[in-house]
């Protein structure tokens, strides 16, 4: 009985500690909101041209001057974009990661964003973008959907994690020669270097029209994913734990297949293949929300948003000029942490 | 005592290869009911069937009286709870968050439920409540498993290979909570290759072969000599208080 004592007391302050912890990780949440959106206010107050800031946010709301035109036309679609790529992108790496039990599961390792992206160019090179502007947007969603199923059929296989990988790499190797073949048959130069920004990544000449064809599928697709979230956390314990705990294991796999292609495929529509971005954010968070995937997608968003806004800031403060685009440097920076993660996760085995 | 679960000759497999081969068991509330058998005998697969991850093809299993068939999801998840073999967590979350997942079949969260206190008591991990699940040994993690399963409040607990990779403390230490368990009248049913435990700490005893139940009955009954001989091709000695334990080959 002393026994049991011992441990009710014991227990109560370790229950406190858990809620101490859901405390900080509320602070953080609230800290990475007002992050995106402050490095979103930053964002939309660089570029080239030299405007006050006064005269820029007053072109917001005015209805004729050249400062509208930079405001409304160029620099607010430019910055919101970001927020809704990096969003996208963020949740999708965190959902994958949770769904796969795999830290190195994310849309552009696992081949879901250059497949996206070859989905665009041949929206591109066949001229079926020209056709309806939502064309575009849904060949990209197409695109991601295949891989994405390709993943779902994978992994119902009970393949390895690393099999998941390796299967991704050869799938984002595919796409990306493919695209390479369209953009070497591809009728005018315009063409070409509107296929390099789908494989590279830029929110470069980015309109309100591309945020508005960009949001409903990416908002569609996080809600999926967060929908999805408390079963991602009963995949913790393996599929037919989940299972048993009432879990339909496959609705949740479809589910998460479908919102993250919605997501990543309506952010590469707009933005290109912008990668690492799901890898690096989810795992730098997840120790802040106990290592659970149904409090880490939302997170993961706000995180996604503000690393890919920082990015984009980052490049038109390297290069005014343009020449350095967003998805490299994203890549510059998930590269060498991916190879970490595998270094690490090899010592902890 | 009555059953809570049974199966009543039923095929089961996966693909067009047949498993379970006309099984027929049954399993009693408040018993530790253990399945052994050899390798492929289909131990796990009578446990897969019993939770409706895998459907029989013919045959009848019922769960507390009623036909699987027509258990919804939710039924079968507050009926039964279930203890994966080599079960463990992906991701190093806390003890207790781990011990709130057996609390989703009834749809609620981590809100100080006494069942979750509950359980991590009797399982003795509510020491661990705070530490993440890589700070914990092999044994300390397969008991905060067990106490997710005690969570649910199932009358039914299926474990398939509870002692596998644990140290023989720890082994009889989960034996222990699983008797313990089947004290207060739980259904527990544990798949397991180590017929010591198994004739050690189970009431009853279902011997699978091919398929098939070939023996079932108390632990003397069921792992007679000439059960042993034919079912897995042994001999063995029996220690004090019955404990069966493997000897030579024949």
């Amino acid at each position: 009985m002393d026994g049991v004592l011992q441990d009710n007391v014991e227990a109560n302050p370790a229950t406190g500690a858990a809620f101490a912890r859901v405390d900080h990780a509320t602070w953080l949440t609230i800290f990475l909101c007002v992050l995106a959106l402050s490095l979103a206010a930053i964002s939309f107050a660089i570029g080239p041209a030299d405007i006050s800031l006064s005269d820029l946010f007053g072109g917001l709301f005015a209805s004729h001057s050249s400062a509208t035109i930079i405001a409304r036309e160029i620099r607010l679609p430019r910055a919101l974009l970001a927020l809704v790529v990096g969003g996208a992108l963020g949740a999708s790496g965190a959902a994958l990661q949770g769904l796969f039990r795999n830290p190195l599961a994310d849309p552009g390792v696992t081949g879901v964003t250059s497949s996206a992206g070859l989905g665009a160019v041949i929206a591109m090179y066949f001229g079926l973008a020209a056709v309806n502007p939502i064309v575009l947007p849904a060949c990209a969603i197409a695109g991601a959907v295949a891989t994405s199923t390709i993943l779902y059929f994978l992994s119902r296989a009970n393949a390895e994690r690393t099999a998941l990988i390796l299967a991704g790499a050869a799938i984002a190797s595919l796409a990306t020669a493919l695209t390479a073949l369209a953009m070497s048959l591809a009728p005018n130069p315009y063409a070409i270097s509107e296929m390099v920004r789908w494989m590279m990544g830029s929110l470069k000449d980015t309109t309100l029209a591309d945020f508005y064809l960009a949001v409903p599928p990416v908002v569609i697709g996080i809600a999926l994913l967060m929908w999805s979230a408390r079963s991602l956390d009963a995949l913790t314990l393996g599929e037919e734990a989940a299972f048993s705990l009432g879990v339909n294991v496959h609705a949740i796999r479809r589910r998460v297949v479908i919102g993250v292609a919605l997501a990543t495929g309506a952010a590469t529509a707009a933005a290109g293949a912008v990668s690492f971005v799901g890898l690096v954010v989810p795992h730098l968070l997840r120790p802040f929300y106990g290592y659970e995937p149904a409090r880490l997608i939302f997170p993961s968003a706000l995180g996604g948003a503000a690393l890919v806004t920082a990015a984009d800031i980052a490049v038109r403060l390297i290069a005014p000029d343009g020449q350095l685009l967003v998805g490299v440097m994203t890549a510059m920076l998930g590269a060498p942490f991916f190879i970490w993660l595998i270094v690490r996760m090899r010592s902890e085995a | 005592m009555s059953n809570a679960l049974s199966f009543t000759n039923v095929r089961a497999g996966y693909g067009g290869k047949m498993v379970l081969d006309g099984a027929s068991a049954s399993f009693a509330a408040g018993n530790v009911t253990g399945i052994v058998g050899p390798n492929g005998a289909g131990k796990t697969t009578l446990l897969r069937v019993a939770l409706g991850i895998i459907a029989a093809d013919t045959g009848n299993v019922a769960v507390l009286g009623r036909c699987l068939k027509e258990c919804s999801r939710e039924y079968l998840s507050r009926s039964i709870a279930y203890l994966p073999q080599e079960g463990s967590a992906q991701w190093p979350m806390l003890a207790r968050r781990v011990v709130t997942l057996g609390r989703m079949p009834h749809g609620a969260r981590d809100d100080g439920l006494s069942a979750i206190d509950d359980a991590m008591l009797r399982a003795d991990v509510a020491q661990f409540a705070s530490r993440r699940m890589d700070e914990l040994s092999a044994g300390e993690r397969a008991r905060v498993l067990l106490a997710r399963t005690l969570a649910t409040q199932a009358p039914i607990l299926l474990v398939d290979e509870p002692a596998a990779h644990l140290d023989p403390a720890h082994q009889l230490r989960l034996m222990e909570l699983l008797r313990a368990e089947a004290a207060r009248g739980v259904a527990v049913v544990i798949t397991l290759h180590d017929l010591a435990l198994a004739s050690r700490f189970c009431d009853a005893i279902v011997v699978m072969q091919s398929g098939k139940v070939a023996a079932q009955g108390t632990p003397a009954e069921a792992l007679s000599d000439a059960a042993l001989a034919n079912v897995f091709g042994i001999r063995a000695i029996r220690a004090d208080g019955g404990a069966v334990v493997p000897w030579a080959r024949l």
